[in-house]
Protein backbone atom coordinates (compact mmCIF):
# COMPACT_ATOMS: atom_id res chain seq x y z
CA UNK A 1 0.00 0.00 0.00
CA UNK A 2 2.96 2.56 0.94
CA UNK A 3 5.01 2.11 -2.24
CA UNK A 4 1.47 2.24 -4.37
CA UNK A 5 0.68 5.47 -2.35
CA UNK A 6 4.26 6.55 -2.45
CA UNK A 7 4.38 5.54 -6.57
CA UNK A 8 0.94 8.02 -7.02
CA UNK A 9 2.25 10.96 -5.00
CA UNK A 10 5.72 11.23 -7.04
CA UNK A 11 4.13 10.33 -10.34
CA UNK A 12 1.29 13.38 -9.04
CA UNK A 13 4.20 15.46 -8.09
CA UNK A 14 6.23 15.17 -11.14
CA UNK A 15 3.07 16.14 -13.30
CA UNK A 16 2.09 18.93 -11.31
CA UNK A 17 6.03 20.21 -11.88
CA UNK A 18 5.82 19.78 -15.64
CA UNK A 19 2.46 21.26 -15.86
CA UNK A 20 3.18 24.05 -13.77
CA UNK A 21 7.01 24.52 -14.75
CA UNK A 22 6.47 24.21 -18.63
CA UNK A 23 6.25 28.18 -19.67
CA UNK A 24 9.31 28.58 -17.21
CA UNK A 25 10.82 25.77 -19.10
CA UNK A 26 10.19 27.64 -22.14
CA UNK A 27 10.95 30.93 -20.97
CA UNK A 28 14.40 29.85 -19.24
CA UNK A 29 17.08 29.63 -22.22
CA UNK A 30 16.50 33.39 -23.51
CA UNK A 31 16.94 34.17 -19.69
CA UNK A 32 19.96 31.70 -19.35
CA UNK A 33 21.28 34.26 -22.93
CA UNK A 34 20.41 37.11 -21.85
CA UNK A 35 19.31 37.71 -18.57
CA UNK A 36 19.50 41.57 -18.07
CA UNK A 37 18.28 42.51 -22.01
CA UNK A 38 15.26 40.27 -21.26
CA UNK A 39 13.82 42.19 -18.23
CA UNK A 40 14.11 45.26 -19.93
CA UNK A 41 12.20 44.15 -22.86
CA UNK A 42 9.94 42.78 -20.75
CA UNK A 43 10.16 46.31 -19.08
CA UNK A 44 9.33 48.25 -22.21
CA UNK A 45 6.62 45.84 -22.99
CA UNK A 46 4.90 46.68 -19.88
CA UNK A 47 5.56 50.38 -20.43
CA UNK A 48 4.03 50.14 -24.26
CA UNK A 49 0.73 48.11 -22.74
CA UNK A 50 0.61 50.50 -20.64
CA UNK A 51 0.96 53.48 -22.85
CA UNK A 52 -1.63 51.76 -25.14
CA UNK A 53 -4.01 51.41 -22.06
CA UNK A 54 -3.67 54.84 -21.73
CA UNK A 55 -3.82 55.98 -25.41
CA UNK A 56 -7.17 53.66 -25.26
CA UNK A 57 -8.36 55.36 -22.58
CA UNK A 58 -7.76 58.85 -23.91
CA UNK A 59 -6.20 59.92 -27.39
CA UNK A 60 -5.58 63.42 -27.01
CA UNK A 61 -5.35 64.07 -31.26
CA UNK A 62 -4.09 67.82 -30.43
CA UNK A 63 -1.30 67.53 -28.16
CA UNK A 64 -0.09 64.48 -31.07
CA UNK A 65 -0.38 67.18 -34.12
CA UNK A 66 1.00 69.46 -31.43
CA UNK A 67 4.12 67.29 -30.72
CA UNK A 68 4.53 66.31 -34.36
CA UNK A 69 5.02 69.87 -35.53
CA UNK A 70 7.00 71.52 -32.81
CA UNK A 71 10.94 71.33 -32.56
CA UNK A 72 12.44 68.65 -29.92
CA UNK A 73 15.68 68.08 -28.31
CA UNK A 74 15.26 64.16 -29.36
CA UNK A 75 14.74 62.78 -32.82
CA UNK A 76 11.91 60.75 -32.68
CA UNK A 77 11.78 58.42 -35.62
CA UNK A 78 9.20 56.31 -34.90
CA UNK A 79 7.49 55.29 -31.65
CA UNK A 80 10.24 54.10 -29.31
CA UNK A 81 13.00 54.52 -31.31
CA UNK A 82 14.35 57.66 -30.68
CA UNK A 83 17.93 59.52 -31.38
CA UNK A 84 19.57 61.40 -28.76
CA UNK A 85 20.30 64.94 -29.95
CA UNK A 86 23.24 67.20 -27.97
CA UNK A 87 22.08 70.10 -25.91
CA UNK A 88 24.08 72.84 -26.36
CA UNK A 89 22.91 76.06 -23.82
CA UNK A 90 24.95 79.02 -22.28
CA UNK A 91 24.49 80.79 -19.24
CA UNK A 92 26.71 83.57 -17.93
CA UNK A 93 27.55 82.15 -14.79
CA UNK A 94 28.47 78.22 -16.22
CA UNK A 95 29.31 78.75 -20.00
CA UNK A 96 28.71 76.43 -22.68
CA UNK A 97 27.68 73.41 -21.42
CA UNK A 98 26.88 70.48 -24.06
CA UNK A 99 25.44 67.27 -22.82
CA UNK A 100 22.78 64.42 -24.40
CA UNK A 101 19.45 65.15 -24.33
CA UNK A 102 19.02 61.25 -23.00
CA UNK A 103 20.44 62.84 -19.97
CA UNK A 104 16.77 63.98 -19.40
CA UNK A 105 15.34 60.28 -19.79
CA UNK A 106 14.53 59.82 -15.94
CA UNK A 107 11.55 60.67 -13.57
CA UNK A 108 11.82 64.63 -13.65
CA UNK A 109 13.27 65.02 -16.81
CA UNK A 110 16.02 66.85 -15.00
CA UNK A 111 19.37 67.17 -15.47
CA UNK A 112 22.51 69.38 -14.13
CA UNK A 113 20.17 71.67 -12.74
CA UNK A 114 18.23 71.82 -16.14
CA UNK A 115 14.38 70.83 -16.52
CA UNK A 116 12.83 69.57 -20.02
CA UNK A 117 9.41 70.79 -19.89
CA UNK A 118 7.38 68.91 -22.25
CA UNK A 119 4.39 71.23 -22.56
CA UNK A 120 2.84 72.87 -26.02
CA UNK A 121 6.57 72.64 -27.09
CA UNK A 122 9.29 71.34 -25.24
CA UNK A 123 12.04 73.75 -23.47
CA UNK A 124 15.08 73.36 -21.25
CA UNK A 125 14.70 75.58 -17.99
CA UNK A 126 16.83 76.01 -15.51
CA UNK A 127 15.73 74.76 -11.85
CA UNK A 128 17.03 77.63 -10.05
CA UNK A 129 14.74 80.26 -11.57
CA UNK A 130 16.51 83.38 -11.76
CA UNK A 131 18.99 81.79 -13.74
CA UNK A 132 18.95 82.89 -17.37
CA UNK A 133 20.23 80.35 -20.03
CA UNK A 134 20.25 80.40 -23.99
CA UNK A 135 19.65 77.34 -25.58
CA UNK A 136 21.36 76.54 -28.73
CA UNK A 137 20.74 72.95 -28.96
CA UNK A 138 20.95 70.71 -31.76
CA UNK A 139 17.21 69.93 -32.21
CA UNK A 140 15.38 67.64 -34.13
CA UNK A 141 14.76 70.59 -37.14
CA UNK A 142 18.58 71.87 -36.43
CA UNK A 143 20.10 68.12 -36.82
CA UNK A 144 17.28 68.07 -39.95
CA UNK A 145 18.38 71.45 -41.41
CA UNK A 146 21.63 70.12 -41.22
CA UNK A 147 20.44 66.51 -42.78
CA UNK A 148 19.26 69.14 -45.36
CA UNK A 149 22.61 71.09 -45.87
CA UNK A 150 24.43 68.33 -46.19
CA UNK A 151 22.33 66.77 -48.98
CA UNK A 152 22.25 70.14 -50.89
CA UNK A 153 26.17 70.27 -51.03
CA UNK A 154 26.63 66.69 -51.42
CA UNK A 155 23.93 66.83 -54.46
CA UNK A 156 25.39 70.37 -56.24
CA UNK A 157 28.78 69.83 -55.60
CA UNK A 158 28.66 66.48 -57.37
CA UNK A 159 26.73 68.06 -59.82
CA UNK A 160 28.82 71.31 -60.44
CA UNK A 161 31.74 68.27 -61.04
CA UNK A 162 29.62 66.98 -63.86
CA UNK A 163 29.90 70.31 -65.81
CA UNK A 164 33.71 70.65 -65.09
CA UNK A 165 34.48 66.80 -66.50
CA UNK A 166 32.11 66.71 -69.05
CA UNK A 167 32.64 69.92 -71.06
CA UNK A 168 30.70 69.84 -74.39
CA UNK A 169 28.74 66.69 -73.57
CA UNK A 170 25.52 66.44 -73.73
CA UNK A 171 23.51 66.40 -70.34
CA UNK A 172 22.25 63.10 -68.78
CA UNK A 173 20.88 61.27 -65.79
CA UNK A 174 19.95 63.09 -62.38
CA UNK A 175 22.20 65.95 -63.05
CA UNK A 176 19.95 67.29 -66.59
CA UNK A 177 16.73 66.79 -64.07
CA UNK A 178 18.25 68.97 -61.94
CA UNK A 179 19.31 71.25 -64.55
CA UNK A 180 16.00 71.61 -65.86
CA UNK A 181 15.06 72.74 -62.22
CA UNK A 182 18.07 75.50 -62.43
CA UNK A 183 17.25 76.78 -65.65
CA UNK A 184 13.46 77.19 -64.92
CA UNK A 185 14.98 79.37 -61.39
CA UNK A 186 17.11 81.18 -63.85
CA UNK A 187 15.05 82.06 -66.52
CA UNK A 188 11.58 82.22 -66.17
CA UNK A 189 12.16 83.59 -61.90
CA UNK A 190 14.94 85.14 -61.50
CA UNK A 191 15.57 86.59 -64.56
CA UNK A 192 12.79 88.59 -65.57
CA UNK A 193 11.81 89.60 -62.02
CA UNK A 194 15.56 90.79 -60.99
CA UNK A 195 16.08 92.36 -64.52
CA UNK A 196 19.75 92.82 -66.41
CA UNK A 197 22.08 92.55 -62.57
CA UNK A 198 20.18 88.94 -61.96
CA UNK A 199 23.39 87.33 -61.72
CA UNK A 200 24.69 88.98 -58.28
CA UNK A 201 21.68 87.49 -56.66
CA UNK A 202 21.20 84.06 -58.71
CA UNK A 203 23.63 81.66 -55.98
CA UNK A 204 21.48 82.88 -53.23
CA UNK A 205 17.55 82.78 -55.08
CA UNK A 206 19.09 79.46 -56.26
CA UNK A 207 20.08 78.00 -52.74
CA UNK A 208 16.80 79.41 -51.13
CA UNK A 209 14.70 77.23 -53.63
CA UNK A 210 16.95 74.58 -53.20
CA UNK A 211 16.89 74.79 -49.31
CA UNK A 212 13.00 75.59 -48.76
CA UNK A 213 12.19 72.36 -51.76
CA UNK A 214 14.29 70.25 -50.14
CA UNK A 215 13.26 70.54 -46.06
CA UNK A 216 9.87 70.86 -47.76
CA UNK A 217 10.38 67.29 -49.06
CA UNK A 218 12.39 66.03 -46.11
CA UNK A 219 9.16 67.41 -43.89
CA UNK A 220 6.75 65.01 -45.70
CA UNK A 221 8.57 61.81 -44.66
CA UNK A 222 7.55 59.91 -41.81
CA UNK A 223 9.38 60.73 -38.80
CA UNK A 224 10.90 63.99 -39.80
CA UNK A 225 11.33 67.53 -38.70
CA UNK A 226 8.83 69.87 -39.60
CA UNK A 227 11.71 72.39 -40.16
CA UNK A 228 10.28 75.06 -43.11
CA UNK A 229 7.13 75.12 -41.26
CA UNK A 230 8.88 76.65 -38.20
CA UNK A 231 8.41 80.10 -38.05
CA UNK A 232 12.17 80.65 -36.67
CA UNK A 233 12.89 79.24 -40.27
CA UNK A 234 11.12 81.42 -42.28
CA UNK A 235 11.42 83.88 -40.73
CA UNK A 236 15.20 83.57 -41.10
CA UNK A 237 14.69 83.03 -44.46
CA UNK A 238 12.28 86.38 -45.21
CA UNK A 239 15.13 88.40 -42.83
CA UNK A 240 17.64 87.47 -45.25
CA UNK A 241 15.46 88.52 -48.10
CA UNK A 242 14.72 91.47 -46.25
CA UNK A 243 18.16 92.49 -45.62
CA UNK A 244 19.29 91.56 -49.18
CA UNK A 245 16.53 93.69 -50.70
CA UNK A 246 17.16 97.21 -48.58
CA UNK A 247 21.05 96.35 -49.13
CA UNK A 248 20.91 96.78 -52.95
CA UNK A 249 18.17 99.07 -53.01
CA UNK A 250 19.10 102.09 -55.12
CA UNK A 251 18.28 105.66 -54.50
CA UNK A 252 14.95 105.56 -56.72
CA UNK A 253 13.14 103.04 -54.24
CA UNK A 254 14.33 104.95 -50.70
CA UNK A 255 12.52 108.20 -52.74
CA UNK A 256 9.53 106.18 -53.79
CA UNK A 257 8.92 105.25 -49.87
CA UNK A 258 8.60 108.76 -48.87
CA UNK A 259 7.51 110.31 -51.65
CA UNK A 260 5.71 108.20 -53.57
CA UNK A 261 5.32 109.62 -57.73
CA UNK A 262 2.06 110.82 -58.95
CA UNK A 263 0.18 111.17 -55.74
CA UNK A 264 -1.73 113.95 -54.60
CA UNK A 265 0.10 115.86 -51.43
CA UNK A 266 -2.65 115.19 -48.73
CA UNK A 267 -2.47 111.52 -49.67
CA UNK A 268 0.76 111.43 -48.45
CA UNK A 269 -0.10 111.81 -45.00
CA UNK A 270 -1.67 108.21 -45.62
CA UNK A 271 0.48 106.75 -48.61
CA UNK A 272 4.09 106.99 -46.50
CA UNK A 273 2.53 104.63 -43.71
CA UNK A 274 0.82 102.57 -46.36
CA UNK A 275 4.34 102.37 -47.85
CA UNK A 276 6.63 101.78 -45.03
CA UNK A 277 4.32 99.16 -43.35
CA UNK A 278 3.95 97.38 -46.77
CA UNK A 279 8.26 97.02 -46.69
CA UNK A 280 7.45 95.01 -43.40
CA UNK A 281 4.51 93.39 -44.52
CA UNK A 282 6.27 91.43 -47.75
CA UNK A 283 8.93 89.70 -45.69
CA UNK A 284 6.58 89.11 -42.90
CA UNK A 285 3.90 87.93 -45.84
CA UNK A 286 7.08 85.76 -46.91
CA UNK A 287 7.40 84.44 -43.26
CA UNK A 288 3.57 83.65 -42.88
CA UNK A 289 3.12 82.28 -46.29
CA UNK A 290 5.70 79.20 -45.96
CA UNK A 291 5.02 78.63 -42.46
CA UNK A 292 1.37 78.32 -42.53
CA UNK A 293 1.05 76.48 -45.85
CA UNK A 294 3.59 73.93 -44.93
CA UNK A 295 2.38 73.72 -40.64
CA UNK A 296 -1.50 73.57 -42.43
CA UNK A 297 -0.37 70.86 -44.53
CA UNK A 298 0.87 68.75 -41.53
CA UNK A 299 -1.73 69.23 -39.33
CA UNK A 300 -4.25 68.36 -42.25
CA UNK A 301 -2.08 64.65 -42.05
CA UNK A 302 -1.63 64.41 -38.86
CA UNK A 303 -5.87 65.24 -38.49
CA UNK A 304 -6.57 62.40 -40.89
CA UNK A 305 -3.94 59.73 -39.65
CA UNK A 306 -5.37 60.96 -35.91
CA UNK A 307 -9.06 59.69 -37.14
CA UNK A 308 -7.77 56.51 -37.69
CA UNK A 309 -6.62 56.13 -34.04
CA UNK A 310 -10.08 58.40 -32.91
CA UNK A 311 -11.95 55.76 -34.71
CA UNK A 312 -10.61 52.58 -34.95
CA UNK A 313 -12.54 50.75 -37.53
CA UNK A 314 -11.45 48.79 -40.21
CA UNK A 315 -14.10 50.23 -42.40
CA UNK A 316 -12.85 54.10 -41.89
CA UNK A 317 -9.03 53.04 -41.90
CA UNK A 318 -8.46 52.26 -45.58
CA UNK A 319 -10.92 55.72 -46.55
CA UNK A 320 -8.56 58.12 -44.32
CA UNK A 321 -5.60 55.92 -45.96
CA UNK A 322 -6.41 56.72 -49.32
CA UNK A 323 -7.59 60.14 -48.23
CA UNK A 324 -3.72 60.77 -46.70
CA UNK A 325 -2.44 59.60 -50.07
CA UNK A 326 -4.28 62.44 -51.88
CA UNK A 327 -3.45 64.46 -49.58
CA UNK A 328 0.38 63.65 -49.75
CA UNK A 329 0.67 64.60 -52.99
CA UNK A 330 -0.85 67.42 -53.12
CA UNK A 331 1.52 68.04 -50.35
CA UNK A 332 4.22 67.17 -52.47
CA UNK A 333 2.91 69.38 -54.74
CA UNK A 334 2.61 72.11 -52.35
CA UNK A 335 6.48 71.82 -51.15
CA UNK A 336 7.43 72.81 -54.98
CA UNK A 337 5.01 75.45 -55.26
CA UNK A 338 6.10 77.19 -51.96
CA UNK A 339 9.79 76.62 -52.22
CA UNK A 340 8.93 78.42 -56.26
CA UNK A 341 6.80 81.12 -54.32
CA UNK A 342 9.09 82.40 -52.06
CA UNK A 343 11.84 82.35 -54.57
CA UNK A 344 9.54 84.37 -56.98
CA UNK A 345 8.14 87.03 -54.48
CA UNK A 346 12.15 87.18 -53.19
CA UNK A 347 13.44 88.20 -56.68
CA UNK A 348 10.14 90.44 -56.97
CA UNK A 349 10.89 92.06 -54.18
CA UNK A 350 14.86 92.44 -55.09
CA UNK A 351 13.77 93.52 -58.56
CA UNK A 352 11.66 95.76 -57.65
CA UNK A 353 14.35 97.68 -55.10
CA UNK A 354 17.04 97.39 -57.63
CA UNK A 355 15.34 98.52 -61.23
CA UNK A 356 16.54 101.73 -62.55
CA UNK A 357 12.81 102.59 -64.53
CA UNK A 358 11.27 105.42 -63.12
CA UNK A 359 8.16 104.88 -64.64
CA UNK A 360 7.85 101.95 -62.67
CA UNK A 361 5.51 103.33 -60.56
CA UNK A 362 2.69 103.66 -62.77
CA UNK A 363 1.56 100.43 -62.64
CA UNK A 364 1.09 100.22 -59.00
CA UNK B 1 1.12 80.08 -29.26
CA UNK B 2 4.47 78.33 -29.43
CA UNK B 3 4.20 77.66 -32.83
CA UNK B 4 4.22 81.33 -33.43
CA UNK B 5 7.28 82.05 -31.66
CA UNK B 6 10.19 81.40 -33.11
CA UNK B 7 12.59 80.24 -30.74
CA UNK B 8 16.42 81.96 -30.79
CA UNK B 9 18.57 79.19 -30.81
CA UNK B 10 16.83 77.35 -34.20
CA UNK B 11 17.13 81.30 -35.67
CA UNK B 12 21.03 80.78 -34.62
CA UNK B 13 21.60 77.43 -36.54
CA UNK B 14 19.43 78.25 -39.44
CA UNK B 15 21.25 81.46 -39.96
CA UNK B 16 24.70 80.05 -39.21
CA UNK B 17 23.76 76.91 -41.68
CA UNK B 18 21.87 78.45 -44.36
CA UNK B 19 24.78 81.18 -45.12
CA UNK B 20 27.34 78.79 -45.25
CA UNK B 21 25.12 76.58 -47.48
CA UNK B 22 24.72 79.67 -49.39
CA UNK B 23 28.75 80.52 -49.38
CA UNK B 24 29.44 77.05 -50.33
CA UNK B 25 27.13 76.40 -53.03
CA UNK B 26 27.65 79.71 -54.52
CA UNK B 27 31.33 79.09 -54.58
CA UNK B 28 31.60 75.15 -55.27
CA UNK B 29 28.09 74.70 -57.05
CA UNK B 30 26.04 77.54 -58.50
CA UNK B 31 29.62 78.94 -59.98
CA UNK B 32 30.84 75.98 -62.13
CA UNK B 33 27.18 75.12 -63.05
CA UNK B 34 26.28 78.42 -64.15
CA UNK B 35 29.50 78.66 -65.96
CA UNK B 36 29.10 75.21 -67.36
CA UNK B 37 25.27 76.34 -68.50
CA UNK B 38 26.41 79.21 -69.95
CA UNK B 39 29.53 78.07 -71.79
CA UNK B 40 26.73 75.32 -73.00
CA UNK B 41 24.72 77.91 -74.13
CA UNK B 42 27.30 80.07 -75.97
CA UNK B 43 28.63 76.81 -77.77
CA UNK B 44 25.23 76.08 -79.09
CA UNK B 45 24.86 79.68 -80.17
CA UNK B 46 27.95 79.40 -81.65
CA UNK B 47 27.17 76.57 -83.87
CA UNK B 48 23.97 77.71 -84.79
CA UNK B 49 25.56 80.93 -86.28
CA UNK B 50 28.28 79.20 -87.51
CA UNK B 51 25.65 77.24 -89.45
CA UNK B 52 24.10 79.93 -90.25
CA UNK B 53 27.10 81.63 -91.50
CA UNK B 54 28.04 78.39 -93.16
CA UNK B 55 24.71 78.66 -95.18
CA UNK B 56 25.14 82.43 -96.33
CA UNK B 57 28.61 81.78 -97.16
CA UNK B 58 27.26 78.99 -99.74
CA UNK B 59 24.78 81.14 -100.82
CA UNK B 60 27.21 83.44 -101.58
CA UNK B 61 29.32 81.07 -102.97
CA UNK B 62 26.45 80.09 -105.16
CA UNK B 63 25.71 83.18 -106.31
CA UNK B 64 29.47 84.20 -106.89
CA UNK B 65 29.82 81.06 -109.18
CA UNK B 66 26.77 82.04 -111.07
CA UNK B 67 28.18 85.36 -111.55
CA UNK B 68 31.31 83.79 -113.17
CA UNK B 69 29.21 81.78 -115.28
CA UNK B 70 27.12 84.65 -116.28
CA UNK B 71 30.35 86.73 -116.90
CA UNK B 72 31.98 83.86 -118.45
CA UNK B 73 28.98 83.80 -120.59
CA UNK B 74 29.48 87.25 -121.15
CA UNK B 75 32.79 87.52 -121.84
CA UNK B 76 32.63 84.80 -124.56
CA UNK B 77 29.53 86.28 -125.99
CA UNK B 78 31.65 89.57 -126.41
CA UNK B 79 34.38 87.86 -127.51
CA UNK B 80 32.83 86.18 -130.32
CA UNK B 81 30.53 89.24 -131.75
CA UNK B 82 34.06 91.23 -131.71
CA UNK B 83 35.34 88.35 -133.79
CA UNK B 84 32.45 88.53 -136.22
CA UNK B 85 32.54 92.26 -136.83
CA UNK B 86 36.02 92.08 -137.10
CA UNK B 87 35.57 89.52 -140.01
CA UNK B 88 32.78 91.48 -141.35
CA UNK B 89 34.83 94.87 -141.06
CA UNK B 90 37.65 92.98 -142.84
CA UNK B 91 35.59 91.37 -145.72
CA UNK B 92 33.99 95.36 -145.93
CA UNK B 93 37.18 96.67 -146.11
CA UNK B 94 38.69 94.15 -148.38
CA UNK B 95 35.80 94.54 -150.46
CA UNK B 96 35.86 98.28 -150.47
CA UNK B 97 39.84 97.82 -151.25
CA UNK B 98 39.07 95.31 -153.49
CA UNK B 99 36.49 98.08 -155.64
CA UNK B 100 38.74 100.90 -155.35
CA UNK B 101 41.51 98.70 -156.92
CA UNK B 102 39.55 97.32 -159.33
CA UNK B 103 38.01 101.25 -160.35
CA UNK B 104 42.07 102.42 -160.06
CA UNK B 105 42.35 99.53 -162.88
CA UNK B 106 39.54 100.25 -165.03
CA UNK B 107 40.61 104.30 -164.72
CA UNK B 108 44.33 103.24 -165.77
CA UNK B 109 42.82 100.77 -168.24
CA UNK B 110 40.79 103.64 -169.68
CA UNK B 111 43.62 106.21 -169.44
CA UNK B 112 45.57 103.94 -171.61
CA UNK B 113 42.96 103.31 -173.94
CA UNK B 114 42.50 106.93 -174.28
CA UNK B 115 45.99 107.72 -174.49
CA UNK B 116 46.39 104.48 -177.19
CA UNK B 117 43.38 106.17 -178.93
CA UNK B 118 44.79 109.44 -179.21
CA UNK B 119 47.99 108.20 -180.57
CA UNK B 120 46.28 106.04 -183.05
CA UNK B 121 44.48 109.52 -183.20
CA UNK B 122 47.63 111.56 -183.61
CA UNK B 123 49.17 108.60 -186.16
CA UNK B 124 46.03 108.75 -188.32
CA UNK B 125 46.15 112.42 -188.54
CA UNK B 126 49.52 112.48 -189.56
CA UNK B 127 48.92 109.57 -191.54
CA UNK B 128 45.65 111.12 -193.40
CA UNK B 129 48.07 114.78 -193.80
CA UNK B 130 50.58 112.19 -195.75
CA UNK B 131 47.73 110.54 -197.43
CA UNK B 132 46.16 113.69 -198.37
CA UNK B 133 49.62 115.02 -199.51
CA UNK B 134 49.99 112.09 -201.42
CA UNK B 135 45.90 112.16 -202.69
CA UNK B 136 46.68 115.79 -203.54
CA UNK B 137 49.72 114.95 -205.34
CA UNK B 138 48.36 112.40 -206.70
CA UNK B 139 45.21 114.22 -207.83
CA UNK B 140 47.53 117.34 -209.18
CA UNK B 141 49.58 115.13 -211.44
CA UNK B 142 46.33 113.00 -212.48
CA UNK B 143 44.22 116.05 -212.79
CA UNK B 144 46.65 117.29 -215.47
CA UNK B 145 45.82 114.24 -217.29
CA UNK B 146 41.83 113.43 -216.99
CA UNK B 147 39.11 115.07 -215.09
CA UNK B 148 37.00 112.54 -214.79
CA UNK B 149 39.95 110.24 -213.62
CA UNK B 150 40.76 112.95 -210.83
CA UNK B 151 36.92 112.62 -209.77
CA UNK B 152 36.98 108.92 -209.15
CA UNK B 153 40.34 109.15 -207.68
CA UNK B 154 39.47 111.33 -205.07
CA UNK B 155 36.23 109.31 -204.00
CA UNK B 156 37.30 106.53 -204.08
CA UNK B 157 40.70 108.14 -201.81
CA UNK B 158 38.16 109.28 -199.62
CA UNK B 159 36.31 106.44 -198.97
CA UNK B 160 39.71 104.60 -198.09
CA UNK B 161 40.43 107.43 -196.05
CA UNK B 162 37.00 107.08 -194.38
CA UNK B 163 37.58 103.85 -193.44
CA UNK B 164 40.37 104.90 -191.39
Amino acid sequence: MYTHLRLFFTTALVVATCLFNAPAHAAEPTQHESGGVAEGINEQEHKIEHNLEESEEKFDIGSMIMHHIADSHEWEMTHGVTIPLPVILYSADRGIEVFSSSNFHNEHHEYNGYHLVHGESEQIVPVDESRKIYDFSITKNVASMLLSAVILILVFTSIASWYKNNKGKAPRGFQSAMEVIILFIRDEVVKPNVGPKYEKYLPYLLTLFFFILINNILGLLPGSANLTGNIAVTMTLAVLTFIIVHLNANGHYYKHLVKPTGVPAPLLLIMIPVEIVGVFMKPFSLMVRLFANITAGHIILLSLFGLIFIFQSFVIAPVISLFALFLNFIEIMVAFIQAFIFTLLSSMYIGSAIEDNHDADLGH
Amino acid sequence: MSLLTPNPGLIFWMLVVFLLVVFILAKFAWKPIIKGLKDRENEIQGALDLAERTRAEMIQLKSDNEKLIAEANAVRDQILRDAKEAADRTILESKDKAAVEAQKMIEGARETIRNEQQLAVSKIRKEVAVLSLEIAEKVLQRELKDKEAQESLIAELASSARLN
